[in-house]
């Protein structure tokens, strides 16, 4: 295969050029209510190449791998159809390597009966619960090889594991269905999604006791995020933003995102990194050939880093950070996070709810989004907090606010860093992209929340 | 790879089997600040494979040229796969529907990336500071579909889209604006696209204060996509009715919504991206009435999901390449009413105009719930729009919303592929607003 894209990428007319190719297989189990609705494997094999011709792109994405050479040319000419000023792409040493996985109970080594039978005893104990309408559970595993080269010499074989499963419980009252789930995910341990037993049946209660729960009215609150939440909080209040491909040509948010600019307190510290081992967005090399590294993007309060493609890196005048990463191989790689997280300050959860007259504390992610400008977060989970207690549950709630004045907010970092791996990322089209966000217990004054 | 080749294979192993190929090309033309940035081109072909043994469902799918391989997967799937609860459709006779017009795949990528800058020039022709980005996609797609049961389908669709988005930034203060259109038709007339786009900044010129309370809500066709429509296709979704889980499952042939709303899925509308004459299974496509005056009428269905709920599948299955068919609205129609925009807005003492939200269904949607932060969004004073509100929450539940009060814009347009839908006016919706 080297010999063969090496050939390809020869003798083009362009400043730069690569090839990716891509070799998957997936494995996927749901159940839809008591019933196994989908079990099987789907396999795939497709590739790319990405040409850079005087500033602009070619991209050309296939199944066919026949005729690779013809694939270059047309990558080129769409480039050079695009191109109007100078290539920049930060400078990278070429690699070849050629990565071993790391997994440590690999899911392709489970057979498909044991990872049904796991999956059976926790639909059974949601059923096992009184009230409870339905359940669905989705499982999937997936290993993929991906091959790297381009015409400046790099060579690089990786693999990449993911496992993913979420589970979800219905309860219904008459017309109110109300609902609980739990996502978990890792780069290739089974033992992940093991010993769930007793989390199931907290989420089938849960569902259950959201049918009686009142509505929060809507407003101001102070909240404290459990780390879960939080770490979307970090994910998408303040991480989206630090992709520097949205920032890179546009002068304005240039100067909205100077480095040294303060976003919050001297006790905020927010970090991404890829080469943080072990959880779902690591990785040796990203999709461009380049090393993944640690950056800190907030050092206490004050924006620090970013994240880099070589593209924005070079336009920037910064270091490219290992942050292009692609869904697949049909999509070309552009800036994302990897693993994610707040790091863990001081105070303890208890002494964090004590010092609250009224408040809500929140836990367990839905989702959440962004405008960059704009955010918002939804808990799956919700309770009031009355004169420095947790109080009664309440229904799921969203939360809104503005970048440039929530990360102020934030009054509390607590001492108990957690690493969630259930979230898949989205950006364009690219979703569900494998990341993992973190953070300890956090306390937040003047947080909107949408209600009745 | 043969789809007869697979099809011959899997039938001498199985009781019954079906074979669905896709294959698309897709060229596209993008712009990131202001500028053009990338052409790209994506071929995707693949094959799946569902077959039936012993009474259970086997299902495999590759993008490989390995017949053996896609036969192996799907019967090794097969022993725990879910019963078979159908049979696949024999021959049947397709409606016509034109969704392919070759003048689509003609246009060139100087043209594309012609027409893509004068979207951008246009818009910053109103607002020079905005930052803008487009795109403009052609690409065509075909499907087959065999199966044992003599059951042959087949179709080619092209669809064009345009779209542009700008961004204008002063201070910290970001706002977004844009539109986008879509057909099986090559666009090149954008003077709609660019008109909505340029409206929005007009309507957002100045920042006011939000109020916060329950108030009138005026939904934008755009602002109806982004609130309300999540939770109601989930609920007229087969599936979740089977499961138990939609509010409406019970609710057939009873009074649900105001009845003055009526809404139907509709594949067979001519020359839209979302049409086809057969849905993936190769079940006929038909216009399905889902609401009709408020009342509950029918949910959608594919063959399995119909078999198990003990009805017929109403040509409503979807299916990505590697995944089994699952019930899927394709066009979702909403009746227009009889509401001038502007006498709407007239009966508005003090309220909103909703564009767009953000997060808006990632609550309980089940239940029928939405709750969202005013991306774009507009205050009304005295029946008149006085400017833009942001760190505005607004929250409810579709089918209080939707019950009482409302009023329907006579005006419907298409809001992306796969929604027509004039205004919505809603008389109380809680807003809450950062004071």
């Amino acid at each position: 295969m080297r010999e063969q894209l090496a050939s390809a990428l020869t003798d083009h007319d362009a400043d730069y050029i690569e090839i990716r190719i891509e070799e998957a297989e997936a494995t996927r189990i749901q159940y839809r209510g008591q019933e196994l609705e989908d079990i099987g494997s789907t396999t795939s094999l497709g590739g790319n190449v990405r040409a850079l011709v005087k500033g602009g792109w070619g991209f050309v994405s296939f199944n066919d791998l026949s005729r690779l050479r013809d694939k270059v040319e047309l990558a080129v000419r769409q480039a050079r159809l695009v191109g109007r000023e100078e290539s920049k792409l930060a400078p990278i040493d070429p690699v070849f390597d050629i990565v071993q996985p790391e997994v440590k109970k690999d899911p392709a080594a489970v057979p498909l009966e044991q990872k049904k039978k796991l999956l059976d005893e926790y639909n059974d104990i949601i059923w096992a619960r009184p009230k409870i309408q339905t359940s669905t559970i989705t499982y999937a595993d997936g290993r993929k090889r991906v091959i790297f080269a381009n015409s400046a010499g790099s060579y690089i074989e990786q693999p990449r594991v993911d496992l993913s499963a979420r589970i979800i419980a219905v309860a219904r009252d008459g017309d109110d269905v109300q609902q609980a789930s739990l996502s978990l995910g890792s780069n290739g341990d089974f033992g992940f999604i093991e010993n769930l037993h007793q989390q199931v049946a907290e989420l089938a209660q849960r569902a259950v006791s959201l049918l009686s729960a009142p509505y929060v009215k809507g407003g101001q609150y102070t909240v404290v995020l459990d780390p879960v939440l939080a770490g979307v909080f970090a994910h998408e209040a303040f991480g989206h933003l630090s992709e520097s491909d949205f920032v890179y040509e546009n002068e304005r948010l240039r100067e909205l995102m100077v480095l040294g600019r303060r976003f919050g307190g001297k006790q905020l510290n927010i970090v991404d990194g890829a080469a943080i081992s072990g959880l779902r967005g690591s990785y040796k090399y990203d999709e461009e050939g380049v090393p993944a590294s640690k950056t800190y993007l907030i050092q206490e309060g004050v924006l620090v880093g970013r994240l880099h493609s070589r593209e924005t890196a070079a336009k920037m005048g910064e270091k490219p950070t290992g942050n292009a990463r692609a869904l697949d191989y049909r999509y070309q790689p552009i800036v994302r996070m990897t693993n994610t997280y707040i790091e863990p300050g001081e105070v303890s959860f208890p002494d964090m709810v004590a010092e609250i007259k009224e408040g809500v504390y929140v836990k367990n992610w839905y989702g959440g989004m962004t405008s960059m400008e704009m955010f918002t977060f939804s808990a799956g989970e919700a309770y009031m907090i009355r004169n420095g207690s947790i109080a009664e549950l309440l229904r799921p709630v969203v939360l809104s606010g503005n970048v440039f004045t929530t990360l102020q907010n934030i009054d509390a970092i607590g001492n108990d860093l957690e690493m969630n791996q259930g979230g898949g990322c989205g950006k364009g089209a690219q979703i569900p992209l494998p990341v993992s966000n973190g953070s300890p217990h956090i306390r937040i004054r003047n947080c909107l929340l949408g209600g009745r | 790879m043969e789809l007869e080749h697979v099809l011959a294979r899997a039938k001498l192993v199985s009781e019954e089997a079906e074979a669905f190929s896709v294959s698309r090309t897709e060229t596209e033309a993008l712009f990131q600040a202001n500028r053009l940035k990338l052409v790209q081109t994506k071929e995707t072909s693949g094959m799946a494979l569902r077959l039936i043994k012993e009474g259970r469902i086997g299902f495999s799918a590759s993008t490989k040229p390995d017949e053996g391989q896609l036969v192996a997967m799907a019967l090794e799937a097969a022993p725990f796969g879910a019963q078979a609860k159908f049979q696949f459709p024999g021959i049947e006779s397709y409606p016509k529907i034109e969704v392919y017009d070759p003048q689509a795949e003609v246009m060139s990528e100087e043209e594309m990336v012609e027409l893509g800058q004068s979207l951008i020039d246009e818009l910053r022709g109103h607002t020079p500071e905005l930052v803008c980005e487009a795109a403009v996609i052609r690409n065509t797609t075909s499907v087959e579909i065999l199966n044992s049961r003599g059951g042959k389908a087949a179709y080619t669709k092209s669809a064009f889209v345009i779209g542009v988005e700008g961004v204008l930034i002063r201070g910290t203060d970001m706002l977004f604006v844009g539109d986008s259109e879509c057909s099986c038709h090559p666009l090149s007339d954008i003077s709609a696209v660019i008109e909505s786009a340029r409206r929005q900044l007009d309507w957002a010129k100045d920042t006011v204060p939000a109020p916060t309370g329950h108030l009138p809500v005026l939904f934008t066709p755009h602002g109806v996509a982004s609130a309300l429509i999540t939770p109601l296709t989930l609920a007229c979704n087969g599936k979740m009715v089977f499961q138990g889980a939609s509010p409406l499952g019970d609710k057939k042939g009873k009074q649900v919504l105001h009845p003055k709303l009526s809404i139907w899925d509709d594949a067979t509308i001519e020359y839209r991206p979302e049409s086809r004459c057969c849905d993936d299974e190769g079940v006929p496509s038909q216009r399905i009435p889902l609401i009709r005056d408020g009342v509950v009428l029918s949910f959608l269905y594919d063959l399995q999901t119909a078999g198990l709920a003990g009805t017929e599948s109403t040509g409503s299955a979807s299916r990505a390449l590697g995944s089994l068919p699952a019930p899927a609205i394709s066009s979702l129609i909403i009746e227009a009413g009889e509401a001038e925009f502007e006498d709407m807005l007239a009966e508005i003492k003090e309220g909103l105009v909703i564009e767009q939200l953000i997060g808006a269904s990632q609550g309980n949607v089940l239940g029928g719930e939405f709750s969202g932060n005013v991306l774009l969004g507009y205050k009304v004073e005295k029946g008149r729009i006085v400017g833009r509100v942001k760190d505005t929450m607004i929250s409810g539940n579709v089918y209080e919303l939707l019950k009482e009060g409302i009023a329907l814009g006579s005006k419907p347009r298409w809001v992306g592929s796969s929604l027509l839908t004039p205004p919505i006016l809603c008389p109380k919706v809680a807003v809450a607003a950062k004071g």
